[in-house]
């Protein structure tokens, strides 16, 4: 200790002294707020923009709904075209991704699969939303008796096994878009349901919830402009993950013959289609459709773990 | 502990109730007769052939024996293969859908918690980076996609392993990887972020201070914490994985209970969905139970929680 002190006092003597200046006391600079105001969703979207690899799923994701619009109009064949002549053709400048086993054209139906496969994880997660975060909201914001039941039914639901009760009602319905997007949102919304419930109940107890209470607002209000926006964070995350489960679930669908039907393309036809060229060498069949694939599911996975951290108050700095 | 037990069969019991229950009114949901799109048959035949299968007695009494027939573990004939019992394919399918199943649980788990623990304790090293780019990969490519490129690449391509069939340790190793790679990146995510946190722990800075070596510090004071929340997600990856031996044993040719479901899928045998259907799930829903119970069991905090609570 004492050594330190004179270690301290040599340097302090080495040091002028008109190397120092009175610092300038202002009060009120003192409690100025220095760093600009943010907004939670401008501070996410700040941390976000700093993510890499989620701003990377992003930029794919855009690209790739652009390029599901473009690439049939830009390609100069049509996806669902037999071309005879043309089966099993490897990647050319006539066929950019090669053709398939009926001589369709591979780079044509990637990009038709892409609007069916986007089409399928939108609407699934825009209807567990809906589903899930008036049930989840009603179950938590309610609370007592009607929480429990309602939560006791979702423990129920919760337990079926998701792909089975899918391929069952896929079976009566038969195949098809619309039968997917319905099988995929009987049992979806659970997930969702669960988290708003918990978010809810937390959110609720609040003192600005009790606040406006106390000013008289009405339950549908306080549910829409308190609890909604503060539980908006966990919901965003919960939906960018459904995306993906859902459209693997139909690709997993559409692989087993359920899904999809001719002459409409999904990357999970196209790719059950391609079993037989393993054994051929026909590469491009399969890689395609099984490359967008993975690089979809990949994009979503990191974009829902880098909004997770991004909308998530407590790593906020 | 007991009531906690109770409760939770209750659930079970009925989520069992709902599942027959919706898959016997699906399947009857489906308009016509399951005989009347084959060949012409006379109309004795076919009033011969609903006798047979009791499609000709009203529906809530066909319920209720339904209902008996999954109770007594008698699934009935096959209608596609009438000398067939659904019985019969389940006992022939499972003990090989088990078996798979069981060695890609075992390969996940092991292989995951490695791959989890190593990134931790390289937290932001290469490593970290490196297990952490396999897990988001192995999340991203689903399971027929790997089985196909595994197949393509190390059977047809360099003939290691032999392309399909399941009769030696040699035609496992494919279907099994291929099948495992999606539940060991979920494990090793869930098992490195939850080695992330309790290394901050303060029992953790304890143990360090006592001198202990660093193994007996990962091994008996972080790891067997981390692990509870791995523990809890055992049950929907024993989902995933059954749901994925059906894709797993069309593309290797596996005679399990995957082959018959799907196969029953396109041909539709009713009987055989049903059984199935029933089967599987009642498997599936045993496991949740068994994880919840096994999660009681292990977390000291919430046996604290109910002797507080009582």
């Amino acid at each position: 200790m004492e050594t330190q002190k004179q270690t301290n006092d040599t340097y302090m003597q080495d040091i002028p002294d008109d190397w120092f200046s009175p610092k300038e006391k202002d009060e009120r600079k003192a409690e100025a707020v220095v760093r600009p105001s943010l907004s939670y969703w401008q501070d996410a979207w700040k941390r976000l923009l700093k993510n890499k690899l989620a701003m990377s799923g992003l930029v794919f994701l855009v690209l790739l709904t652009i390029m599901s619009f473009v690439g049939p109009l830009i390609s100069p064949h049509n996806g669902s075209e037999q071309m005879l002549a043309n089966q099993n053709l490897a990647p050319s400048s006539e066929f950019w991704f090669g053709t398939d086993e009926l001589g369709r054209d591979v780079f044509t139906r990637v990009w038709e699969g892409a609007q069916v496969s986007l089409f399928v994880g939108l609407a699934a997660a825009l209807i567990d939303f809906a589903i899930g975060v008036a049930y989840g909201g009603i179950a938590g914001y309610k609370g007592g008796r009607t929480d429990n039941v309602m939560m006791r039914i979702v423990e129920v639901l919760y337990g079926l096994p998701y792909l089975l009760v899918v391929i069952l009602i896929s079976v009566v319905m038969g195949p098809g878009l619309f039968t997917i997007i319905f099988a995929l949102s009987i049992t979806g919304w659970v997930g969702m349901a669960r988290i708003v419930r918990g978010q809810v109940l937390q959110v609720k107890n609040y003192e600005f919830v009790m606040a406006s209470k106390t000013f008289g607002t009405k339950t549908g209000r306080i549910i829409r402009k308190n609890l909604l926006p503060n539980t908006m964070g966990p919901i965003i995350v919960q939906m960018t993950l459904t995306v993906p489960s859902a459209i693997f679930a139909e690709a997993f669908l559409s692989f087993l013959g359920l899904g999809i039907q001719p002459p409409l393309a999904s990357w999970g036809s196209m790719a059950n289609d391609a079993l037989t060229s393993i054994l051929t060498g026909d590469w491009w069949r399969l890689f395609f459709p099984a490359l967008f694939i993975s690089l979809t599911m990949f994009s979503f996975n990191v974009l829902g773990d880098g909004l997770q951290d991004a909308l998530d108050p407590k790593l906020r700095r | 502990m007991l009531k906690y037990i109770g409760k939770r069969l209750g659930a079970m019991v009925i989520t069992l109730w709902v599942i027959i229950t919706l898959t016997f009114f699906l399947m009857h949901a489906i308009p016509g007769s399951p005989f009347n799109n084959e060949r012409a048959t006379s109309e004795a035949v076919q009033r011969n052939l609903e006798a047979f299968y009791h499609l000709d007695e009203p529906l809530y009494v066909q319920y209720f024996s339904y209902i008996q027939s999954v109770v007594t573990f008698d699934f009935g004939p096959s209608i596609k293969k009438p000398a067939q019992s659904v019985n019969d394919m389940l006992g022939r399918g499972f003990p090989v859908s088990f078996e798979l199943g069981m060695v890609t649980l075992i390969v996940a788990v092991i292989s995951g918690i490695t791959l989890g623990v190593i990134a931790a304790l390289r937290h932001n090293g290469f490593i970290d980076y490196l297990a952490m780019t396999v897990a988001v990969l192995g999340i991203s490519i689903p399971n027929f996609v790997m089985a196909t490129m595994l197949i393509q690449q190390l059977a047809v391509n360099l003939p290691i392993f032999p392309v399909a069939t399941w009769s030696s340790p040699m035609h496992m190793v494919l279907p099994t990887l291929a099948l495992a790679t999606g539940p060991m990146a979920i494990i090793a995510r869930l098992t490195r972020s939850s080695m992330l946190e309790v290394l901050t722990q303060d029992y953790i800075r304890t143990a360090k201070a006592k001198g202990l070596k660093p193994v007996t510090i990962v091994f008996r004071h972080a790891l067997r914490n981390a692990l509870l929340p791995v523990v809890t997600v055992l049950g929907t990856l024993a989902a995933s994985i059954l749901t994925g031996t059906f894709v797993i044993e069309k593309i290797f040719a596996i005679p399990g209970m995957g082959k018959y479901f799907v196969e029953s899928i396109n041909t539709r045998d009713y009987p055989v969905i049903m059984g199935t259907t029933v089967f599987y799930s009642s498997i599936l829903i045993i496991m949740l139970f068994l994880v919840d119970i096994a999660y009681g069991i292990l977390d000291p905090r919430i046996k604290l929680h109910k002797k507080e609570g009582n």
